[in-house]
């Protein structure tokens, strides 16, 4: 007998009809069940659906908002150089960037994951401090490290003679000097997020792998990544996502300068958009970034799903 | 008389009425006696008591004419102005009068109230506006803004006399002395002579400190560059010019070879790295307000008494500072329109205008070239009339100048703010490109910002 038919039966017999219908509807299962994830609901259409579709709207209109212009701000878009530039750069960084956090990411957890408990916390604590540092504190921190004429790194690099860099100021350096900042911020939520996955392993997996002869790099290849793969795609997949939509790094260090060589997408949307007095081209700009993450998304979600179905 | 009976329902339905007439008719009838309240968000001042004196005035104001002025300060620093005009012009809400940076006006044109009786009867009192600020501030035959004392300021040259007179044999303090006269020399100083100069310098090691990059310093000092060449990138229609204007070649490349006599980082310089280049010795000329002076007073006086301000260079087409104007404007949506345009013209007058100029130690230049006298240019130092030459006087024979004018506003912002002029020279001069390369990218991109 369902929860249903059980509240239906113990109406009163005096209650009218109508208010029996209210109340058992009131009683039933998938209502109080929409009740009680109305608050979300509706935190998601006011915080994401709304403003995704009302940037989706300003991207239709003109320079004036005043009439629509379909997808017109596309379409100039596409004809611009430096818009392609921002694609091919958002790309080059998100991709750089995230790569190298996942790899020194799981090197930093394994070297905290064979440290003892004791001194585990410790070092756990310090590594976390780039992460927890807000990114523009800490970026304006970098800049004075990179500063064109006053650079710090620069005067330790000429205690042994070598020429200084031109960090912000040559577009291959500009370009790595923000990967770098991006990483060194980064990497810890990595660090935290395979440490944790590292923890749930099996010792009993390592165990058996040793007694079959498996050396370091086969129990790493065979039990270490296979077990973290699902951990793995959803932290690579959810940095993708941040290091695409990153603003303060760029804008801090180099305003997307020198030439645009450093812009991002949301560096050169905030230009085009509110420096530019253009904001439904600006929000044309900040949607573009929206098909290229849903097919990371896509991909990433659905092998996490296969393996999934795999180890069940 | 049934009909004449003093209900309950009709007393309380005349009583509503009352109410709601009282309401509407007169919705500026509440706080301090019958002014009502005015919100204002004014720019927060680079100079500290540049924000007291503005409060100061307000509240004088408001106690005149019982109006409660609730005064807050917005800064600049990581546009946060510009998100806020941005969010008030979306939600239709928030201040009554704002501070508009220089293409803010043109930009939410269509919400802003026309202040032309206000703008009308300063002009009646002082004569008309520079050229400059009606052009960012008239829209369809209307002035949307009031061109604002507060935070507006000039870029002329502002060198170390000491340096460019041992180095490039140039006496900058001869030439435009502290007083309403040209001295030896003012013939000669134009961009030609600006580039030997620059060698010189830059073989002595104090190269001109100017930057190349994507902020306001930069696209400013290039757009007057530009404009004394009679280099326009956009016409007056919003026809792009850039290769049918044979003068955009000619600068461009004028720029390309002042661009190797200058530290080659400049092209990562933002708004501060030139002041420090100047402060710490390292550089005989810069562009800039007064206020690197002034911070030099304060950190590195044996700099500060050894610079001068003066104009720019000249060129073919003639002698141009660059001007950043700031505007005071009233949002259509305001409900408080007279009295905020009575506080607006209260702040323009003459005598308010000297208070914020002075408090700001010289930096805030007035819209009325009738107020480049102040007593303050004259005194401020050491040395003594450092700051003289700091406003456009008549005897300068200099314009105003606003890069990408006299582009329509619309496209001329978007080509101002992507410094579509630094990053043309900089893809010669840093990136190897040619001449005509460049000017091609920098023509696609002006008749992209034409478009939509």
């Amino acid at each position: 007998m369902s929860a249903d038919t059980l509240t239906a039966d113990s109406r009163p017999a005096s209650v009218p009809a109508g208010t029996g219908s209210l109340k058992r509807f009131a009683r039933r299962r998938s209502t109080i069940a929409f009740l009680m994830t109305l608050p979300l609901l509706l935190v998601i259409v006011c915080l994401v659906a709304y403003p995704a579709s009302y940037g989706i709207y300003l991207s239709t209109l003109n320079r004036t908002m005043e009439r629509s212009i379909g997808f017109g701000n596309f379409e100039i878009l596409f004809d611009t150089d430096t818009f392609w530039n921002v694609v091919w750069q958002s790309c080059i960084f998100a991709i750089t960037a995230v790569i190298a956090k996942a790899l020194i990411g799981f090197w930093l957890a394994h070297m905290l994951h064979h440290i003892p408990t004791k001194g585990q916390r410790k070092w756990r604590g310090m590594l976390l401090v780039p992460w927890v540092i807000p990114p523009a504190l800490s970026t304006l921190g970098w800049w004075w490290m990179y500063d064109p004429s006053y650079s710090s790194i620069n005067y330790l690099i000429s205690l042994v003679g070598a020429p200084p860099v031109p960090w912000l100021g040559e577009p291959l350096w500009a370009r790595a000097a923000i990967i770098i900042v991006n990483v060194w911020v980064g990497a810890p939520f990595f660090m935290i997020m395979y440490l944790a996955a590292l923890k749930s392993v099996p010792e009993q997996l390592y165990e058996a792998a040793a007694i079959d002869g498996a050396s370091s790099f086969q129990r790493l290849r065979y039990v270490t990544v296979p077990m973290m793969a699902n951990i793995i795609s959803i932290t690579v997949l959810f940095s993708l996502i941040v290091t695409f939509a990153n603003y303060d790094i760029v804008r801090v260090l180099t305003n997307g300068g020198p030439r645009d060589l450093t812009h991002v997408f949301a560096s050169y949307a905030f230009q085009v958009g509110i420096l530019s007095g253009n904001i439904p081209r600006g929000a044309a700009v900040s949607l573009f970034m929206l098909p290229i993450l849903a097919i990371c998304a896509f991909f990433v979600l659905r092998g996490v799903t296969r393996r999934n179905k795999e180890q069940m | 008389m049934a009909g004449n009976r003093i209900s309950r329902r009709n007393t309380l339905r005349s009583g509503a009425g009352v109410i709601a007439a009282g309401v509407l008719s007169a919705p500026m009838v509440h706080a301090q006696g019958t002014g009502g309240s005015l919100r204002c968000g004014f720019w927060d001042h680079w100079v500290p008591v540049g924000n007291d004196v503005i409060r100061r005035l307000c509240a004088e104001w408001g106690q005149r004419n019982r109006v409660e002025v609730q005064v807050d300060f917005i800064t600049s620093v990581g546009n946060q102005n510009l998100l806020t005009i941005a969010a008030q012009a979306q939600s239709r809400s928030g201040h009554d009068i704002l501070s508009f940076p220089t293409w803010e006006p043109s930009a939410h044109a269509r919400l802003l109230e026309p202040v032309d009786d206000v703008v009308g009867r300063l002009v009646a009192k002082y004569g008309a506006i520079n050229p400059i600020g009606e052009y960012l501030a008239k829209r369809e035959g209307a002035w949307r803004a009031i061109p604002a004392v507060s935070g507006s300021q000039h870029k002329p040259s502002l060198g170390r006399f000491d340096l460019l007179k041992q180095h490039a044999g140039i006496d900058v303090q001869a030439m435009y002395p502290a007083a309403n006269q040209l001295g030896p020399g003012v013939d000669q100083w134009n961009w030609d002579n600006f580039l030997i100069a620059a060698e010189k310098c830059a073989q002595a090691q104090v190269p001109f400190g100017l930057p190349m990059g994507s902020f306001t310093d930069a696209v400013d000092w290039v757009g007057a560059l530009f404009r004394s060449y009679g280099a326009n990138m956009v016409d007056e229609r919003g026809t792009v010019t850039v290769r049918s204007n044979p003068a955009v070649r000619q600068a461009l490349e004028y720029a390309v070879r002042l661009c190797r006599f200058m530290p080659n980082d400049i092209y990562a310089w933002d708004d501060a790295s030139n002041n420090r280049a100047l402060i710490s010795g390292r550089s005989a000329l810069i562009f800039n307000p007064p206020s690197t002076w002034a911070v030099a007073k304060r950190d590195a006086p044996q700099v500060a008494e050894k610079c001068w301000t003066f104009p720019m260079p000249a060129g073919p087409a003639g002698r141009f500072t660059p001007y950043l104007p700031y505007f005071w404007g009233i949002w259509s949506f305001s409900r408080a329109k007279p009295a905020a345009k009575g506080l607006l013209e209260f702040l323009s007058e003459r005598e308010q205008a000297e208070a914020q100029t002075t408090t700001s130690s010289g930096y805030d230049i007035p819209p009325f070239g009738t107020m480049s006298d102040f007593k303050i240019w004259e005194t401020e130092g050491p040395p003594t009339g450092v700051v003289y030459n700091y406003p456009l006087k008549p005897h300068h024979n200099a314009q105003q100048n606003i890069a990408f004018a006299p582009a329509p506003a619309e496209i001329a912002v978007q080509a101002y703010s992507q410094a579509i002029n630094t990053k043309m020279i900089a893809r010669v001069a840093q990136g190897g490109q040619t001449v005509d390369q460049a000017l091609t990218w920098a023509e696609r991109e002006l008749r992209n910002f034409a478009r939509g």
